[in-house]
């Protein structure tokens, strides 16, 4: 939140966190029913139904479905009647976090649902994501979105930011996970270039997979949740589109807003990034200043599962997760959106001191 | 919880019509744009977040357009969100934008919905088909004459009431320079002599397709009171949803739409909406919305929605006026209907209306629903600041 805002706003937590695995195809499934699970699963966790929560809010994408509306059918899937305070946002479910967070901020409601899904295995994904560039000038060129990060990543190691085996590492440590839900996972070969200096290992696996977090307010969250994961801050900044005007060994977007989330007050002690390439955390890293002491991605992030439009709201609530189970006391989580980092969002959370 | 007052400061819409071919997407939205911040006598510097909404992306073929909008919007270096609840999308952008101020998340929010429908091929855009799913019917026509057929055999109402509304609202586009449809020539004869399209809808019964963006400064007490014209304050907003189809569903009035109302009126501290509401920018797509929306937003008893446009309450002179800037029939960029319904609600109480300004309108609702009858969104605002 903004540095203006006025004393006292109401405490509010993620108090229950639920996701799908993430697969390469779930041609066998709907969106709704890859997403019904979830929905009943992070419901379970806090003994709360459909009527029992104050505000609903969705993140996903018509383009990944190929159809208009297609958020309209998961509400079906929600339950929506009696007629439910609701809204969904064309983005990540982290931004459908935020929209939900303001709503228990203004004291609207007390409880929100906020979930994500995405299948990404319907089309080719990289071309899809072509068409989220500037429609005149750049998509007619279909610049996909490994080429873009392979600039970014060139860029890094021209800067001497980076070097082809920090890179490997990075890929290396982040499939080395136990993360029961990621689709790539273990001793993952770095691999062939895809588009260079980018091999394969350094790359997202493409995958279907959905998400889901309560949020609660004050007294509430702790009636739900034995140790709930407090948002101590969460903003998010855009950057200009072009890549031409940007700096891409850098994310001043990301740094503005962690320092409006609170991050730089005091360190973290994990952090959960959306950092689709491994480049990408070179870049992240720099501007939210970890250090080698604080744990990254131990959920194996987006290079281990990377279900479009819900992978940034998979990393809040992994870190919230691991703040439940006591395995961590402040934790950062980042969510991205367009290409190359152009939109990042910030939140730092926190469980209560033991 | 004590909610920061809302206040509308500035307003901006571009003149909408069939293709905007001299700009771009970005040019269209920063047209709008710019014209809000003037009437706030604001700059791209004094606002804090971006909100922006539109229909679906393959209304123009680009796939999260907020994303190469950033720029246009001035939000480089600031928050930006995208929202998007089908139909609704434009009175919805307003409320999420409305809800970063009253939570002091941030102080001065600019909010903007377009659609440039031009680009592409909305009737396309709605067609992609969907396995083992029911398509839409030949178009949102096709979709909702049913449900007006119902509220005829339900009512009883004579199938004359629809071409009034038609007429009606074509004439009050007249008066507003921003309308898409200016028809010098219309007469009650033209309405009802148009080719029936979707039985009981007539071709002019129906909207247009619109290329148009609309805009809104937002701020909270300290903005408002540095405000150069009388800001609108927000007395009451809401957003509600249900299921597209289901047994128990009323597809003439349904239930979001009634809590959606009552929760609005609640907040606002409206006990009879007929009697404490001045005038309503309602979204009416085909004619025969305007009775059925009266009854669903409680301004008439069930069944006695058309008698209040038949007998003239909803003219712009009448007891009621609805739809005072020729409203959706005369002017419909899809994800921004609902924006302008809104804004035109707060330029009405701010008595900046200029030609179909209601004389002492102070209390206006502006109204928004998409999907199938499904999402709901609503604001009263008002002259009053809401602790007046």
């Amino acid at each position: 939140m903004t540095s203006e805002a006025a004393p006292g706003p109401r405490d509010i937590a993620v108090v229950a966190f639920a996701q799908s695995d993430t697969l390469r195809t779930t041609s066998d499934v709907s969106e709704v029913e890859m997403l019904m699970p979830v929905l009943h699963d992070v419901r379970a966790q806090t003994g709360l139904k459909t009527a029992d929560i104050g505000f609903t809010c969705s993140g996903s994408c018509d383009y990944l479905a190929g159809r208009a509306f297609s958020f309209t059918l998961a509400l079906d899937g929600v339950g929506a009647w009696p007629p439910i305070s609701e809204s969904h946002v064309e983005m990540d479910g982290a931004w459908a976090l935020y929209e939900a967070w303001t709503k228990l901020l203004s004291g609207d409601a007390d409880t929100a649902l906020v979930y994500s899904y995405g299948k990404s295995s319907p089309g080719s994904l990289r071309d899809v994501l072509t068409r989220q560039l500037d429609p005149y000038y750049v998509a007619p060129l279909w610049p996909d979105s490994v080429a873009l990060a392979a600039l970014q990543a060139q860029a890094l190691i021209d800067a001497g930011d980076t070097d082809e085996p920090e890179l490997a590492a990075i890929g290396a440590r982040s499939r080395a996970t136990d993360n029961p839900h990621a689709q790539l996972k273990g001793p993952v070969p770095h691999g062939d270039y895809l588009v260079r200096p980018l091999r394969t290992g350094d790359c997202p696996p493409i995958g279907d997979g959905a998400a889901a977090v309560i949020l609660a307010a004050g007294e509430r969250a702790r009636q739900l949740c034995a140790r709930p994961a407090w948002i101590r801050g969460i903003d998010h900044r855009i950057e200009a589109h072009s890549l031409g005007v940007r700096d891409l060994t850098d994310s001043p977007s990301a740094r503005l807003a962690a320092e409006k989330a609170g991050a730089f007050e005091r360190p973290v002690d994990t952090a959960e990034l959306h950092a689709p390439f491994t480049s990408q955390e070179v870049v992240l890293r720099k501007a939210l200043r970890l250090g080698d002491e604080v744990l990254v991605n131990p959920s194996g992030g987006a290079l281990a599962a990377n279900p479009m439009m819900a992978a940034g709201l998979a990393r809040i609530g992994e870190a919230a997760a691991r703040i439940h189970r006591g395995e961590s006391d402040r934790a950062l989580a980042h969510a991205t959106s367009g290409p190359c980092l152009q939109q990042n969002l910030v939140a730092v959370l926190e469980g209560d001191p033991r | 919880m004590s909610k920061e007052p809302v206040a509308v400061v500035g307003i901006g819409q571009t003149k909408h019509v069939a293709a905007r071919r001299d700009v771009s997407i970005a040019g269209l939205v920063r047209e709008a744009a710019r014209r809000a911040l003037d009437d706030a006598e604001l700059t791209w510097a004094d606002v804090d977040a971006v909100v922006i909404g539109k229909a679906p992306d393959f209304f123009e073929g680009v796939m999260m357009p907020e994303l190469y909008l950033a720029d246009a919007l001035g939000a480089v270096g600031k928050p930006m969100l995208r929202v998007h609840t089908a139909g609704s999308v434009g009175g919805s952008t307003a409320l999420v934008a409305a809800n970063l101020v009253a939570s002091r998340a941030h102080a001065t929010v600019l909010t903007l919905a377009f659609e440039k429908q031009s680009e592409s091929n909305a009737m396309w855009g709605l067609s992609l088909p969907i396995p083992f799913q029911q398509p839409l019917l030949a178009g949102a026509g096709g979709f909702f004459a049913p449900h007006v057929r119902a509220y005829m055999r339900r009512t009883g109402a004579p199938d004359t009431v629809g071409s009034l509304v038609a007429y009606k609202d074509r004439r009050n586009a007249l008066k507003n320079p921003y309308a898409h449809l200016h028809e010098h020539d219309i007469t009650l004869e033209k309405v009802q002599a148009s080719p029936m399209l979707w039985d009981p809808i007539r071709y002019s019964e129906t909207c247009p397709s619109s290329d148009g963006a609309c805009a809104m400064v937002l701020t909270d007490r300290a903005g408002a009171s540095r405000a150069p014209r009388p800001p609108a304050w927000m007395l009451g907003g809401a957003m509600r949803s249900e299921p597209t189809l289901f047994a128990g569903k009323d597809a003439v009035s349904p239930q979001a739409g009634k809590d959606c109302a009552a929760d609005v009126y609640r907040q606002a501290g409206i006990s009879d909406p007929r009697r404490d509401i001045d005038a309503v920018e309602m979204y009416v797509p085909f004619s025969w919305y305007e009775p059925m929306w009266l009854e669903n937003l409680g301004f008439a008893d069930e069944g006695e929605g058309w008698k209040l446009t038949e007998a003239g309450v909803t003219e712009l002179d009448g007891d009621l006026p609805v739809n005072m800037s020729g409203g959706v029939l005369s002017t419909n960029p899809i994800g921004a209907s609902g924006m302008i319904r809104f804004a035109e609600a707060a330029l009405q109480a701010r008595g900046q209306a200029g030609e179909h300004q209601v004389d002492g309108a102070r209390r206006v609702l502006g109204h928004a629903y998409g999907g199938g009858s499904q999402f709901f969104s609503m604001w009263l605002v008002g002259s009053e600041p809401p602790d007046a």
